[in-house]
């Protein structure tokens, strides 16, 4: 492991005191869900934990999470975290270039076997032998294979890096997938997002270096803290969407009255998320709180499953056309009731001209030779 | 002459009209849940809870639709012949096959007489395979819908598995189509039913509220009953034809 780091001494020198720090430990112990007294536990854990190293890997994406890590608004944060963490990788911040950079990468993997945490962002395409996404000559696929094979725990940050995102969105062109399929078996975090939320992220290295251990986590690999509660619950626009005071189209009262945006497509209640507790830029806001729904970012394959964004409902594909559910429900029901009118029509042409004789009818199924017959019966009264 | 025969049991007749009053809340009410068209005013000094309501309406009545389910089940294994789960899957016999295809010649105006039954012929006992499918299919999508809402709930164990494989917004485009679907279905039934009633004169329409049925004399046992004797040879078995109790 890496040198030891006396954190309350390093932040002082930065500006942060140690009411600020408390402050932290307590919204760390909130987001994670654990209860107020743990925020003493984790405020003497990270002051006795070593620093440790963390190597942040870029393929396919957009480095949307590197701004929501670094743009944490409250200073407290990042600061806290770049002093907990020895960030020796990572191609968007760091200062050497090149061959220097990637030489930074090896001794990293030399320095700390095992001991260091991957942070990947980005899909990894596997389409042609990984030639769409190489670093220094290295494919992607390969790079996280050897990295995230050597390290203590990787985090999966954002949609692209835990199911493909946008990259693998259809018809997904490279094949791109995240690192759940391009590492199996791995030690993996999912934080799906777009971008992630950097409370949550923060919130699971708190979690790793206070119980040496990760978050619990649901069938998607998602930490529970983060993605155990539907949006929608947690909503402050849900009064309006039980009292059905809906947004009916972008700027009318409804929607500068703050009224709930489920008829204009909003995910939120198929979505789970923290965005609501947590908030974004450091709580200032959040999509629907700026009146925007929510696309549902941390669904998996959410390009395909939670688009149109601004409908309520997929639409149906087919045949290269699209229609939305009513559209061919409705015509499923025209069809049929159609159909069976033209039937009846029928029958009741038929009916007229060829009578069953009431009663007794005889059935043609024992005596095929009266088929179309007109039944005048002999048998029965 | 006619025989008068007791052809739909009490259960079958109550999940039948249960699940018709069922299904006819649910879809207004379900309707509203994904598009509601009736916006409430911002301006009442007390908080209305519209969609709430209809959200109640619906959950509660999907519980009683789902216990329907379960009893009609239950009567499958317990009921006489027409009320059996076998009557889902004629197309497993030689004379479920005959009589389907007898049917869909009837209503292709091949033949001029629709196969004389005393339960529903083999093509609509199809049919309700798939509308008990639907069924199960509509339930679940819903309870797991329902589940996502209420984590605490038991529902969310028995079926959060199933968003590893399906995104929640699939699973509620198909609860939204099955409705539809389900719609179709009735009109094709009440339209079925009214047909086959006046061609074969038997009260088929008055059967599912009475239960009794007016059978010709010389009527042989329909495809079912010969399929109950058949798997049921014990002489207990309500399915015997001997034993069908007649009156006129």
């Amino acid at each position: 492991m890496a040198d030891a780091i006396n954190l309350e001494e390093a932040l002082y020198h930065r500006g942060v005191t140690r009411r600020q720090f408390l402050k932290f430990c307590g919204l760390m112990a909130s987001v994670l869900a654990l209860p107020p007294r743990y925020a003493g536990t984790i405020a003497s854990s990270l002051q006795a934990a070593p620093r440790l190293p963390l190597v942040w890997l870029e393929f396919q994406d957009c480095a949307g999470n590197t701004e929501s890590f670094l743009r944490a608004s409250n200073p407290t944060v990042s600061q806290i975290v770049l002093d907990l963490l020895s960030v020796n990788y990572h191609e968007t911040i760091m200062a050497p270039a090149g061959k220097q950079a990637e030489q930074s990468l090896e001794d990293t993997l030399k320095n700390h076997p095992k001991g260091y945490l991957a942070v990947v962002e980005g899909a990894i395409p596997m389409g042609e032998d990984g030639v769409y996404c190489t670093i220094g000559g290295r494919a992607a696929k390969d790079i996280v294979r050897e990295v995230c094979g050597n390290a203590i725990a990787t985090i999966a940050v954002g949609a692209c890096a835990w199911d493909g995102g946008l990259p693998a969105a259809a018809p997904n062109p490279t094949s791109a997938v995240g690192v759940k399929d391009a590492v199996p078996g791995i030690t993996l975090i999912n934080m799906p997002g777009c971008p992630m939320n950097v409370v949550n992220l923060t919130g699971v290295i708190v979690h790793y270096l206070t119980f040496k251990d990760l978050p619990a986590t649901d069938q998607m690999g998602r930490p529970l803290f983060a993605y155990g509660q539907l949006i929608h619950n947690y909503c402050p626009r849900r009064g309006h969407f039980d009292a059905g005071r809906f947004v009916e189209e972008w700027g009318d009262a409804g929607h500068r009255l703050g009224w709930c945006l489920y008829k204009m497509g909003c995910k939120g209640p198929q979505a789970l998320s923290n965005c609501p507790s947590v908030g974004w830029n450091d709580a200032t806001s959040w999509p629907i709180g700026s009146s925007h729904g929510c696309v549902g970012c941390m669904s998996p394959h959410f390009w395909d499953t939670r688009t149109p964004f601004y409908e309520r409902l997929p639409n149906v594909e087919g045949y290269g056309i699209e229609a939305t559910a009513d559209q061919i429900g409705l015509g499923v029901v025209a069809g049929v009731t159609a159909a069976f009118a033209a039937h009846g029509v029928i029958s009741a042409v038929r009916g007229a001209s060829k009578p069953i004789a009431k009663h007794e009818s005889p059935p043609d199924q024992q005596s095929e030779a009266r088929e179309d017959s007109p039944s005048g019966s002999s048998n029965g009264s | 002459m006619r025989r008068r025969v007791y052809v739909w049991e009490v259960p079958v007749r109550l999940t039948h009209w249960v699940n018709v009053a069922c299904i006819v809340v649910l879809s207004f009410t379900g309707y509203y849940i994904g598009n509601p068209y009736i916006t409430v005013s911002g301006r009442e000094p007390y908080a209305p809870n519209f969609m709430g309501l209809m959200r109640g309406i619906h959950f509660v009545t999907a519980y009683i639709f789902i216990a329907s389910i379960l009893l009609r089940t239950y009567w499958a294994f317990r009921g006489n012949a027409w009320a059996s789960w076998r009557g889902l899957f004629p197309f497993l016999t030689p004379e479920g096959r005959k009589n389907m295809g007898h049917a869909l010649q009837y209503y292709l105006f091949i033949r001029r007489h629709p196969p004389e039954v005393a339960g529903h012929n083999a093509l609509a006992g199809t049919t309700y395979m798939i509308i008990v499918f639907l069924y199960l299919l509509i339930s679940f999508t819903g309870l797991a819908l329902y589940g996502l809402l209420h984590p605490a709930s038991i529902w969310w164990p028995l079926t959060s598995w199933v968003f590893t494989f399906v995104d929640a917004q699939t699973l509620r485009l198909a609860h939204h189509l099955i409705m539809y679907l389900l719609i179709a279905f009735a009109i094709h039934h009440i339209y079925s039913a009214w047909l086959v009633d006046m061609e074969e004169g038997n009260g088929l329409m008055s059967s599912i509220f009475s239960g009794f049925k007016f059978l010709r004399m010389g009527q042989q046992p329909d495809w079912i009953e010969n399929r109950m004797a058949v798997t049921q040879a014990e002489p207990q078995t309500k399915a015997a034809p001997a034993e069908r109790q007649t009156a006129d």
